[in-house]
């Protein structure tokens, strides 16, 4: 038997588990369901462990690890600054000061039209060119205060 | 010279998309000869090479292999560690985006050698726009028949620094929580689903393929006598010239440093990232080895002009937010950690701080669960051992010398 989330309900194998080797994963449909969405419903959330027969708080514990993941609206594009030392040595104080100026919001706000979610994130593998971040999927380095309203212009 | 290319050797030369050209340079070429010689002679070549884990632990890879190899049980696995989050390094992303057939080919030699149909390839979050480049190799090695033996699969990571830490990185592939594990059991005893399980470094199986072409001999007079072969370095901060260095392991830091990467008028330099150990300046003669530091090669410098109550206080931050929080020690201590530290940034240190910081080291290192845990303190330590004189500056001049 198969669901709305593509999971197999057959309670005789072990593909109910979260955690088995031949069926689906939490972390997987997590991650799909977030990549779809943009973010982790209530309703998407209850539903899952109701399929699962999983806790909500199982899976709740899950979704709070993983800083990819999250139970809130986000908005469309994520920007992702690295607050590391590689990047902080290269006056990335600067860039959030700047993106935050440009913007109207903090860290850990979004933008009221829904444009732009801002967050301060750990090494993100681009120290060779920091200041760096990401938006989305995308890395950006060697940021100066005059790249970034361009940078942010391609992102609607 | 003290670069030698045996990881990076087709970066930048072969198309990365195209397996044509990486079979043009020799590719894979080191699988058939592992398929002729058999397990037993490939895990006896790589014992023997000296080849050791480029993650930062430095576990000898042939025996690794073989206690997975020599178990009864008939499910196993190899993983890949690509969740590359140690602050500083980026030498797996330029070796992903430049040459991942090299990496498809280390995994296929691994796999038949340890007897494992089924290997993954952890892939952090972050590096998301690398999995469309795996996966057109592992596709492009598959059409041409290199993998009837092992089933690839990438998995992403979804944003957490502990999941590098193998029994965490287990944990996640299960699709939990990525918190780390008891040991013993040991992963190559009880590993993902509890069966045995190999979990290398990107950069350690990159060797496998040339070690297997050229010989454990070959390999074996690279590098000092623990210290075998290359390693790849992640150099950023206050140089001229960031970048990715690939070195022949003893090598000196001082080297590096200056004639490679630039830099001068140093203060201090962070190698092995935030887990990692602090070299003074002074103290820049040094190899790059096992026997002395190494890490996972992450190197970031800090000249004169840098406060060292900023670096120690944006590492034990990160550090406090990364922790997993399964264990006390850790979860706890690095968030102690960081708010005495903040008091010394203010200016507002006591000496029962400085007591607390060194007695809280001790016993996170000796009593946290994991590799994080246990290397947390080395920056504390560190600073308070090479920069003492800081700390005490931003004690009050009233309670300088007072006692707790």
């Amino acid at each position: 038997m198969r669901n709305g989330f593509g999971i197999s309900m057959n309670k005789s194998e072990e593909t109910i588990s979260i955690s088995n080797n031949n069926g689906e994963n939490l972390l997987v449909l997590l991650e799909e369901e977030q990549r779809k969405s943009g973010y982790l419903s209530q309703e998407f959330i209850t539903a899952l462990a109701q399929s699962l027969d999983t806790p909500v708080s199982e899976i709740y514990g899950v979704i709070s690890f993983y800083s990819f993941l999250s139970n809130k609206l986000q908005g469309r594009n994520i920007i992702r600054i690295c607050k590391n030392l590689p990047c902080f040595l290269k006056n990335s104080e600067l860039i959030i000061k700047c993106i935050t100026q440009e913007l109207g919001i903090k860290p850990g706000q979004t933008t009221p039209d829904g444009r732009f979610t801002l967050v301060l994130t750990n090494c993100i593998g681009a120290c060779d060119k920091a200041p760096a971040m990401m938006i989305n999927n995308d890395i950006y380095g060697d940021l100066t205060p005059q790249k970034i309203t361009k940078i942010l212009e391609s992102y609607k | 010279m003290p670069e030698k290319h045996i990881v990076l050797r087709n970066c930048g030369v072969i198309n990365p998309e195209d397996l044509t050209s990486y079979t043009a340079r020799g590719g894979f070429q080191a699988l058939k000869k592992a398929l002729s010689i058999g397990p037993e002679q490939i895990i006896k070549e790589i014992k023997e090479s000296g080849l050791r884990g480029r993650g930062g632990a430095g576990f000898p890879c042939g025996l690794k292999w073989e206690f997975t190899r020599n178990t009864k049980e008939q499910s196993k696995y190899l993983i890949c560690n690509a969740d590359e989050g140690e602050v500083g390094t980026f030498k797996d992303h330029f070796i992903l985006e430049n040459d991942p057939f090299s990496l498809i080919e280390g995994i296929a030699i691994a796999s038949y050698a340890i007897g494992v149909k089924k290997s993954y390839i952890y892939l952090r979050g972050e590096y998301h726009n690398l999995s469309g480049r795996l996966q057109n190799a592992i596709n492009q090695a598959k059409e041409n028949k290199f993998l009837t033996h092992v089933n690839i699969e990438i998995r992403e990571g979804a944003g957490a620094y502990v999941c590098g830490e193998e029994s965490a990185l287990m944990d996640s592939i299960e699709g939990k929580r990525g918190e780390a594990r008891f040991k013993p059991p040991f992963p190559t005893d009880k590993g993902l689903w509890q069966k045995p399980t190999v979990i290398n470094n990107v950069e350690t199986l990159m060797n496998i393929p040339q070690i297997i072409l050229n010989g454990a001999a070959w390999f074996n007079q690279i590098g000092t006598e623990r210290s075998k072969g290359t390693k790849v370095f992640s150099v950023s901060g206050d140089v001229a010239c960031p970048g990715v260095y690939e070195l022949i392991l003893g090598s000196s830091l001082k080297e590096l440093l200056i004639n490679i990467s630039q830099s001068d008028n140093i203060k201090v330099v962070q190698i092995g990232g935030a887990t990692g150990r602090l070299v003074p300046g002074t103290a820049i003669d040094t190899p790059l080895s096992f026997e002395s530091v190494l890490g996972a090669g992450s190197i970031t410098v800090f000249n004169e002009t840098r406060n060292i109550m900023d670096i120690v206080y944006h590492t034990m931050e990160f550090l406090a937010e990364e922790s997993c929080g399964k264990c006390t020690p850790c979860r706890e201590g690095t968030e102690v950690m960081k708010l005495i530290i903040d008091k010394f940034r203010c200016g507002n240190g006591t000496q029962h701080d400085m007591q607390l910081l060194t007695e809280l080291s001790s016993a996170m290192s000796l009593a946290s669960l994991c590799g994080l845990g246990q290397a947390a303190p080395n920056v504390i330590t560190d600073s308070m051992q090479y920069f003492r004189d800081v700390y005490e500056s931003l004690i009050p001049a009233n309670l300088r010398g007072v006692k707790a």
